[in-house]
């Protein structure tokens, strides 16, 4: 309607223009000329503006590939005219005839867009029309779209297999064998060898430490919940410090802030004060809910520690921004502090303000490093097997990039 | 009226726990009782409201026209069995849970973890070491030197990392360098993270001077 109003408008003036001039001005038959000519420019060249878009081109919508479902991917080629294009009008409806709701505009020079609120079973049929934008006679802007395409139907599905991920699979296959192999060699009492991790070896040192003193052994396991590995991998070192503790019968307390984690730490205690034969030592009291607040949690052991100045601290786990306020304050009681998370903005401040700390990896090692025991102490030899691997890999990828040989990152890179 | 109580008790509460830094006192210890019990209190609310009554409750009973999930009773029961511990007799059904937790966890965070911390770190870490002007085949000695910086740190951070193998000799080098990678990281990240905890502080500081002293405007 736009469209054909600015026409006829365009036509009318034009033609206004024309009449005026030839009627009143004093001018030459050539000049007379040249204004027609003018006037004519200026309308095709309006006209030309107003022209619609071509519309884009095989468009096809297909049911996202590798997904869980609930994404349709929509392709097509792009017009013809592309340079004038501003973009494309993304449209679906559950029905052949419509109605038709616009959903999307992708803008000039894309060829796809994915629909990633398709409800997983549902018809769907979609529409795409390239536009413009001009600028009218009036200097406003007035869009013109192509007519539209329509594609459908389509019904998005989950797929069971990530083709994508394909590399990963091989990859977690070749590892888990290793570490399934590994396992059964230490069981049938094949040695397996261990660096030493001073971290760890200091606990022994820090729990006699705290039983000479006579005072507590505070064990703060992070403030994630069971959800996170570290905090699964800190409450595993909790039952051998748990046994120390035990064996020497010192109090050991541990402040949590999730209360999942404090029934899993109360099991574990429990279990490690059954192990060394001291069931009875064992009470509820020693792990205790403060909040799930971070900062109401880290307030909380600030005023514990200073308060009860415990002879040794252990940060076992998964921390945020409370980390320095917690170390600095364990620091300042005089306590000897063992930190371990692989958490890799924290790790700083517990290299600073703590006696010995497990970086990254070595938190997950620690509790095979402490129990000795075949199955984790293979484990930790599998993946040093997947390490290896990796290790190679780098060294090839980086010699195949560097000659252009062959682009091996592709295989490592996952959608 | 209500705002200026809010003011003035948020600004006397900042300044109760300021208070730590000179030492231990009985305001500190009012500030933190109230700080512990109001967020103990308030995250239980929250927890409530958002798994019991949003996530179950109105997934069973929807009240719009969707479908009832009924999955979510499995949750539910998992909930129930871990109210067992409360029970002297019974308490250790209130294992099962935790293990399926556990386990789950361990399942669904092997694969994110290791596309995000092997597979694409991998990736990155392939890159041409000696990188060259397409126009003028000239060496782009910038980018060169960190491709290679790149290489040698994953590599000899790798090395340390490696547990089933005595750190001497060649090895042993290799890990010392890792291990020199690692800290100049942590010293960088400690720089970063100090100037991020300083604009905590500012923004408390800004509290005290503009909203509660009208110091500054």
């Amino acid at each position: 309607m736009n469209k054909k109003y600015t026409s006829c408008s365009l036509l009318l003036c034009s033609l206004f223009l024309t009449v005026f001039l030839l009627s009143f001005s004093p001018v030459s038959a050539q000049t007379e000329q040249e204004i027609i000519d003018s006037v004519n420019t200026i309308v095709s060249q309006q006209l030309e503006k107003e022209k619609s878009p071509a519309p884009p081109t095989e468009v096809e919508a297909v049911d996202k590939p590798n997904d869980g479902g609930g994404a349709v991917l929509i392709n097509w080629t792009i017009s013809d005219d592309g340079a004038d294009i501003k973009g494309y009008i993304i449209s679906r409806s559950e029905s052949e005839q419509g109605p038709f709701h616009d959903i999307s505009e992708s803008v000039q020079g894309s060829d796809s867009y994915t629909d990633n609120k398709a409800i997983q079973g549902v018809t769907y049929y979609y529409q795409v029309k390239s536009y413009k934008d001009i600028l009218d006679l009036n200097n406003e802007i007035q869009r013109i779209t192509s007519p539209t395409v329509s594609t459908g139907p389509v019904v998005s599905t989950a797929q069971w297999f990530n083709t994508d991920r394909a590399w990963c699979l091989f990859f977690v296959l070749i590892i888990s064998a290793a570490i399934i192999i590994f396992i059964e060699k230490a069981k049938k009492g094949s040695s397996v060898y261990v660096r030493k991790i001073a971290g760890i070896d200091a606990v022994d040192e820090a729990v006699g430490r705290a039983t000479e003193m006579g005072r507590k052994i505070f064990y703060i396991p992070g403030i994630q919940d069971m959800n996170d590995v570290q905090t699964i991998a800190g409450i595993a070192i909790l039952g051998r410090v748990g046994q120390l503790a035990a064996t020497y019968e010192t109090w050991l307390e541990v402040p949590v802030s999730k209360s999942l984690v404090m029934v899993t730490a109360r099991e574990t205690l429990k279990e490690a004060y059954t192990q060394v034969g001291r069931p009875d030592s064992f009470q509820e009291a020693q792990v205790h809910y403060l909040t799930d607040d971070q900062f109401g949690y880290a307030a909380a052991i600030d005023g514990m520690v200073v308060r009860e100045k415990p002879a040794t601290i252990f940060y076992m786990g998964a921390f945020f921004a409370e980390s320095l306020i917690l170390a600095e304050t364990g620091n300042a009681a005089g306590a000897i502090q063992i930190a371990g998370t692989a958490m890799p903005s924290q790790l700083p401040f517990f290299v600073a303000s703590c006696d010995y700390t497990l970086i990254g990896e070595e938190l997950f090692a620690a509790s095979a490093y402490l129990s000795k025991e075949p199955r984790q102490l293979g484990s930790l030899k599998g993946q040093d097997v997947g390490k290896a691997i990796f290790m190679a890999a780098i060294i090839l990828g980086v010699i195949f990039e560097t000659f252009g040989i062959w682009n091996l990152s592709q295989i490592f890179l996952v959608k | 009226m209500s705002e200026l109580i809010g003011v003035w008790l948020a600004a006397l509460l900042t300044l109760g726990i300021f208070s730590f830094l000179y030492k231990d006192n009985p305001i500190y210890k009012i500030c933190e009782s109230i700080f512990v019990g109001v967020s103990a209190g308030y995250w239980a609310i929250v927890f409530f409201f958002d798994n019991i009554i949003k996530k179950f409750w109105y997934g069973v009973f929807p009240t719009d026209n969707s479908e009832p999930n009924y999955l979510l009773w499995f949750g539910a029961f998992l909930g129930f069995l871990m109210l067992l511990r409360l029970s002297s007799k019974i308490g250790w059904i209130a294992r099962w849970p935790l293990a399926f937790i556990v386990g789950a966890t361990a399942g669904l965070y092997m694969m994110i973890y290791f596309v995000s911390n092997a597979m694409l770190q991998i990736s990155s870490t392939m890159r041409n070491v000696v990188a060259v002007n397409p126009e003028t085949s000239a060496i782009v000695w910038g980018e060169t030197i960190g491709s290679v910086i790149i290489a040698v740190g994953v590599l000899s951070g790798l090395v340390y990392f490696f547990f089933s193998k005595e750190h001497k000799g060649v090895f042993g080098q290799t890990a010392k360098v890792g291990i020199w990678f690692l800290m100049i990281t942590f010293g960088a990240h400690f720089g970063y993270t100090v100037m991020s905890r300083m604009s905590l502080l500012i923004g408390r500081v800004d509290f005290l001077f503009t909203d509660w002293l009208h110091l500054l405007k």
